[in-house]
């Protein structure tokens, strides 16, 4: 049964696409947050129902008025008949072929159509994900934008870049999706910028802006060809390798999740709900990128804490190697500066 | 980061301690600051719920919005916030003392000496985290455009008469902020990370509990256990124990205890507006208040432990004595601060919602000018920033090994003395780069000649000799003295002028229109703020 | 199908080019020079003509170097013109050799250079001119790495003008965040080609169509990887240019990296995976190694400037890397093998210079993580296009695993014009394509 690919695992992904804990996971449709809260570390990520009430609101009010708001949003005050198709079928592939349908027939129809929540498969690491734009538009040229509704606010044209970036990742698998269905309708042709749609500085009147995504679209398509590699990944895995979070007890569950190496770095605690866990065992594997990314990049093939400080202190390391070097010029001018300071309190 | 903060990092992973950054304080730390821990409403831009403020950490004000949709109540938060904020700001306004500004007389052109007032002392905000500092530009963008209902006596929703200048005031401080190495406007957060260095990355040291928990842990607790419970800890109910600093709530907090006490409240004032007899409205009155009792214990639950842990980071700094030079960069925010007052006093209107090109090109250039500022003078303040410079081969320490006095070949000569210097440190200098060392508190240049034969570097000083051909008693290195020399001027240039706005250039859109008056916001049945 | 002329081809721009700025009504022409493609002879041209025409003529250049070479180049095409050199209050403020040119006044007061049909300086320099009556013209060179905010300080001192410059090479920055204005037309810390663009889309656009500098070789995959939207050709074909060795390989890594150079006018040498820090001493000797190589084994290249080879010299090689230290690394090992005269830079430094063989440390060798400086689009291309005949870079194995590891985190700021091409793509592009050429080496 396949996971959708959801704005979460998509954010794992971004923030950390060489990690083949996240990739084998996410691959196998393993619930992440279950297996965290299992593991003894849950994620901390939550949301709040006032956000949820809010979110839910802003979207119904968009596309309110059989889909007009949302085409005075792209600019059309006169769209004519707008149509908005049923999407209902039954089971996710059912829906996934409706709006294939719906899509071919609205490309043909010349007029204004708003697909809502139209549902699209992708293959991803050899299965197929779901993904659930909130909306798109079929233009009556043949045009399909993709229209993601988010709740926060933009504020004298901008927005917090942060949160327009995560949306522009997540339009852009959509894209990828939508241009699957595309090589099969004729005459279509998925537009590479997508609509943002948004409160209006503090009010929920909705506003939107033109997001290119172009890039993005070109390094999810980079990455999640690559995701297919996961079956090599899991090839080279121990016989009998489990992540059954009913199943499997925790002890069991631990020892699988250290079967596949996982590349912490502080960026997965804001995307990844396995975070916390994969922290503990950085920071017990004393690694320097429990740090941060960053920290590594002046500190060549020294890869831990006790390392650095050893090489530092002149215990360790070869004076010949650069970091080294750099690390007992660092050490000696920090305690000359600090040792100058206690002198004179 | 560079490669003597990562050691120091480290160190902390190794001791369990915080490690220090700076021997010195390189902020201003006002006597009297005003601490504000803001918490908004999840998914609703600019609808507050809550406030924590004051001068005295034994009493702050406690400020809620029982039902944060709910625009009256808004606006009366507000309006405490202004009545908290305003008295404070004030207080700073009318001390003065006298100084001069240059000013170009619009007559003749030329430029004069102008005696102006600038304020003895200005006063200083202190949020918890950046996003605090965030959150104070977003109150001031959403409350600096309201009408008042003296101002407009049309609008249908006619904003407290201080709230619009509370709005004009937090736009200045948030501003300000943006302005490398200024202390009107500063987070506990960036003060703490600027002076300490913990045993996790800069992401976890956004969280104002973790970070405290390196820099002061209880009973010497190892760090990175007392953060991890600063982070995750939950009390029996699910709740944090250690709450955020805000302005964003725990979505635990919202769903599993804020929603019910708004309820509560919300069914409260139903009851009390249907109620039909003395009784019930008695019954209903005594209902809304307790709800509403409810609702700021809840919300102060929330507040109260980062209003302690902001203080307690004041405290930790004040241990730290001040750079000799956070004094000038203070007075700069005195102009700032001075500045925006007299704006005011002269009814000039609120910022605009964008600056225009001239205003965007000067912000840049004024921080730009404040960024060389600081890193040049925190590094002359505090030798472990200058052991990173060194570090870095942007300074060098170096004891004189000889001089020999020269002169220039003009008609007057004056005195280029050559100086020979030893060091172990590795500076990157090359033929004619310049190099400074501090000399009773104003930069005095040199030149590097060449390398003599044993390594040493050969310096030619320039200036600050005096006049005469014998140079001024001191102005010369003497052999044996340890002098530290950067490659970095110690004093910023002064940028080109840029043009009037009314002078705007064709390549940047010309003259932006003079009639523009800014709107203030849309107000729809549904606005939040 | 038509053969492609690159010199037809150039010389068509350029009239037109001239015929706009000379006889044109708009105030503002926008040329786009891709590497090697003959900016500075337009810019001369372009000011001696407008100088001919009697139009009083500034020309705004970014740095005192680049101000003091088109000083230079004006002398010897028109030894009698009268030019002004206004310079900064700085001692050594411009050159000494402009001090050997009868007809170049300098001065650091613009009113004393003011008659003079042609005045040069710094955008810097003339951002403090004030009070004084506007040039009818003006040039601006390197109008890409011109930041908005400096042209802002001068476009008041000028009526029309020509903008001149490169847009695949090093954006300006700025080291205070401008996060604030991102988006507006006028955003401080942008180029001044965009904010120009910006409030004037109907100025004419041009583009220089041929680079002289890069081979054919070179200029599709320079093309392609950095300038997708306005491709450039050769100006010469392959087997115009030749390098070739006096002394034969002796079957090292450096010596068949260079036949591999020689032949197709790029070498990867690829040193084992290995993280490293920036000054990688095994890396850094390579490339000592293959410099010394270049110069022992009686380098010669012909090209259409010459039919018989002429010999290598130092001086026409150099070597780029992303940061000082590991310039200064280089040049230390350099030393060591008794190499000098070669140029050590870098990429910063290296634009608008020209070599015939250039060697370069990639910007990602040995790098446990990649960083947007190491990512910049600009910085890779301005390594991978200084070459005449042939470009050779040094790298440790795994960048593009590195890439392919590289969080895609970067934030989106609304209303701002998506750049292109991305340095993640333009990385994987050149990576792929010196894969063809990868020599592999454990020294």
């Amino acid at each position: 049964m396949p996971r959708p690919l959801d704005a979460r695992a998509l954010a794992a992904l971004a923030a950390n696409p060489g990690c083949k804990r996240r990739a084998v996971l996410d691959g196998a449709g393993v619930d992440k947050s279950a297996l965290a809260a299992k593991l003894g570390s849950p994620a901390p990520f939550g949301q709040s129902q006032f956000a949820i009430v809010r979110g839910n609101s802003f979207e119904a009010k968009v596309k309110a008025d059989g889909g007009r708001e949302l085409l005075r949003l792209i600019g059309v005050e006169e769209p004519g008949e707008v149509s908005v198709p049923d999407l209902a079928a039954a089971g996710p592939e059912g829906r996934v072929a409706r709006t294939a349908l719906a899509l071919r027939e609205a490309t043909g129809a010349g007029a204004w159509t708003l697909l809502d929540h139209p549902l699209l498969a992708l293959e991803v690491a050899g299965s197929p994900v779901h993904l659930e734009p909130d909306a798109v538009v079929v233009h009556p040229d043949g045009g399909w934008t993709v229209v993601e509704i988010k709740s926060f606010p933009m504020i004298d044209g901008s927005a917090d870049a942060a949160k327009v970036g995560a949306a522009a990742r997540q339009a852009a698998v959509y894209v990828l999706a939508l241009e699957r269905v595309a090589a099969r309708t004729e005459g279509a042709r998925v537009a590479q910028s997508v609509l943002l749609v948004c409160p209006k500085d503090f009010s929920n009147v909705p506003t939107a802006s033109m997001v290119d995504v172009r890039k993005q679209r070109s390094v999810t398509r980079r990455q999640l060809a690559r995701l297919t590699r996961i079956d090599e990944i899991a090839r080279a895995l121990p016989e009998g390798i489990s992540f059954d979070v009913v199943e499997r007890t925790a002890e069991e569950l631990a020892a699988a999740v250290e079967c596949v190496p996982h590349q912490y770095a502080p960026e997965c605690l804001a995307a990844c709900e396995l975070a916390f866990h994969c922290r503990a065992r950085a920071r017990e594997a004393d690694a320097v990128e429990a740090l941060g990314r960053s920290v590594r990049g002046e500190l060549g093939g020294l890869t831990t804490v006790g390392a650095v400080l050893a090489a530092a202190r002149g215990e360790e390391g070869d004076p010949e190697d650069p970091a080294v070097a750099a690390l007992r010029r660092a050490r000696a001018l920090r305690e000359e500066a600090l040792a100058g300071v206690a002198a004179c309190r | 980061m560079s490669l003597i903060s990562t050691l120091a990092r480290m160190e902390a992973v190794e001791s369990g301690r915080a490690q220090p950054l700076a021997t010195v304080r390189h902020r201003r730390l006002s006597a009297r600051p005003l601490v504000l821990v803001p918490l908004t409403t999840a998914g609703e831009a600019g609808a507050p719920l809550g406030a924590l403020v004051g001068t005295d950490p034994e009493e702050p004000r406690l400020l809620v919005v029982p039902q944060p949709r709910d625009r009256d109540l808004r606006f009366a938060f507000l309006a405490d916030l202004a009545e908290e904020i305003l008295p404070y700001v004030d207080s700073f306004t009318d001390v003065v003392e006298a100084a001069e500004r240059n000013e170009v007389d619009p007559e003749t052109g030329k430029k004069v000496k102008v005696e102006v007032e600038l304020c003895a002392d200005a006063p200083q905000l202190i949020v918890p985290s950046r996003a605090g500092i965030e959150y104070v530009r977003l109150l001031g963008r959403s409350t600096r455009f309201r009408r008042t209902a003296e101002q407009d006596p049309e609008t249908p929703f006619p904003a407290p008469p201080r709230v619009p200048l509370l709005g004009r005031w937090l736009t200045h401080f948030g501003e300000r902020a943006r302005v490398p190495g200024s202390s009107l406007l500063l987070s506990a957060t960036d003060l703490l990370n600027r002076h300490w260095a913990t045993g996790q990355s800069s992401l976890e040291d956004q969280h104002l509990g973790a970070l405290l928990a390196w820099i002061a842990p209880c009973d010497g607790e190892p760090g990175a256990e007392a953060a991890l419970r600063a982070e995750v800890g939950r009390d029996a109910q699910g709740q944090l124990l250690c709450p955020p600093a805000g302005p964003a709530t725990d979505p635990a907090f919202d769903n599993k205890l804020l929603a019910p006490a708004i309820e509560r409240y919300d069914r409260a004032r139903q009851s009390l507006g249907a109620a039909e007899d003395g009784e019930s409205a008695d019954t209903g009155l005594a209902e809304l208040h307790g709800a509403e009792r409810e609702l700021r214990r809840l919300i102060a639950s929330q507040l109260k432990p980062t209003w302690h842990s902001v203080w307690r980071a004041i405290e930790l700094l004040r241990e730290l004595p001040e750079g000799a030079r956070v004094e000038d960069r203070w007075t700069r925010d005195r102009w700032s601060f001075t500045g925006h007052r007299d704006r005011i006093a002269a009814g000039e209107p609120p910022q605009p919602r964008r600056d225009d090109a001239v205003t965007a090109a000067s912000k840049l250039a004024a921080r730009e000018q404040a960024q060389g500022q600081l890193e040049a003078q925190e590094a002359l303040d505090d030798p472990l920033v200058m052991a990173g410079r060194r570090l870095a081969g942007e300074a060098f320490s170096a004891e004189v090994v000889e001089v020999t006095m020269a002169w220039t070949e003009s008609k007057r000569p004056a005195p280029r003395p050559l100086v020979t210097v030893r060091t172990d440190d590795r500076p990157h200098l090359a033929e004619k780069v310049k190099v400074y060392r501090s000399l009773d508190g104003k930069p005095q240049a040199a030149e590097f000649v060449r390398y003599e034969e044993d390594g040493s570097p050969l310096l030619r000083i320039l200036d600050r000799m005096g006049r005469s051909r014998e140079p001024a008693e001191g102005s010369v290195p003497e052999k044996g003295e340890r002098i530290v020399w950067t490659l970095f001027e110690h004093d910023q240039r002064v940028g080109p002028k840029l043009p009037d706005p009314e002078e705007t250039p064709w390549t940047h859109g010309g003259p932006p229109r003079a009639d523009a008056v800014e709107p203030p916001d849309a107000v729809t049945p549904e606005d939040l703020l | 199908m038509t053969v492609f002329d690159p010199s037809a081809e150039a010389a068509r721009a350029t009239s037109a080019i001239l015929a706009d700025t000379l006889r044109g009504t708009a105030r503002g022409v926008v040329v786009d020079s891709p590497p090697g493609a003959g900016k500075s002879t337009l810019v001369v041209r372009a000011a001696l003509e407008l100088a001919a025409a009697g139009r009083p003529l500034m020309v705004v250049a970014q740095t005192n170097a680049q101000v003091d070479d088109l000083v230079l180049r004006l002398a010897e095409k028109e030894p009698d013109l009268e030019v002004g050199r206004l310079h900064s209050n700085d001692s050594d403020p411009y050159d000494k050799a402009l001090d050997d040119l009868a007809n170049v006044r300098k001065s650091a007061k613009a009113g004393e250079l003011t008659g003079l049909p042609v005045v040069l300086s710094t955008a810097a320099k003339w951002g403090h001119v004030k009070n004084v009556e506007p040039w009818a013209h003006a040039i601006v060179d390197e109008a890409y790495q011109m930041r908005s905010d400096a042209l802002l300080t001068v476009a008041g001192l000028f009526e029309r003008a020509l903008f001149v410059g490169d847009p695949g090479q090093l954006d300006p920055f700025s080291v205070v965040g401008a996060e604030q204005w991102a988006g507006l037309t006028y955003d401080p810390s942008a180029s001044a080609v965009s904010t120009l663009l910006a409030h004037n889309p109907e100025l004419p656009q041009h583009r220089l169509p041929v680079s002289w500098r890069l081979p054919a070789t070179a200029a599709p995959l320079v093309s392609d990887a950095f300038y997708p939207y306005t491709p450039f050709r050769s100006g010469t074909g392959h087997g115009d240019r030749r390098l070739s060795f006096g002394v034969p390989s002796d079957g090292s890594g450096p010596d068949r990296v260079l036949d591999e150079a020689a032949e197709s006018g790029w070498g990867l040498l690829e040193l084992p995976a290995r993280h490293t820090p920036r000054t990688d001493p095994e890396a850094v000797g390579a490339i000592a190694l293959v410099v010394r190589r270049l110069l022992d084994r009686g380098g010669a290249a012909v090209s259409e400037r010459s039919e018989t080879p002429v010999p290598l010299t130092p001086d026409r090689i150099a070597v780029g890397t992303a940061h000082r230290d590991q310039a200064a690394a280089v040049r230390a090992a350099l030393a060591d093998v008794g190499v000098t005269g070669v140029t050590v830079d870098t990429a910063n430094r290296l634009q608008g210079r020209e070599y015939d063989v250039t060697v370069v440390l990639h910007p990602l060798s040995g790098r446990p993580d990649a960083t947007a400086f190491h990512l910049e689009t600009g910085r890779l291309c301005v390594l991978a296009s200084r070459h005449r005949h042939a470009c050779v870079v040094v790298c440790r194995a795994g960048v593009a695993e590195l890439l392919d590891e590289h969080p895609s985190t970067d934030p989106v700021r609304l209303g701002v014009a998506v750049s292109f091409p991305d340095g993640w793509e333009a990385n994987h592009a050149v990576l792929s394509h010196l894969e063809e050429h990868r020599v592999t080496w454990a020294p």
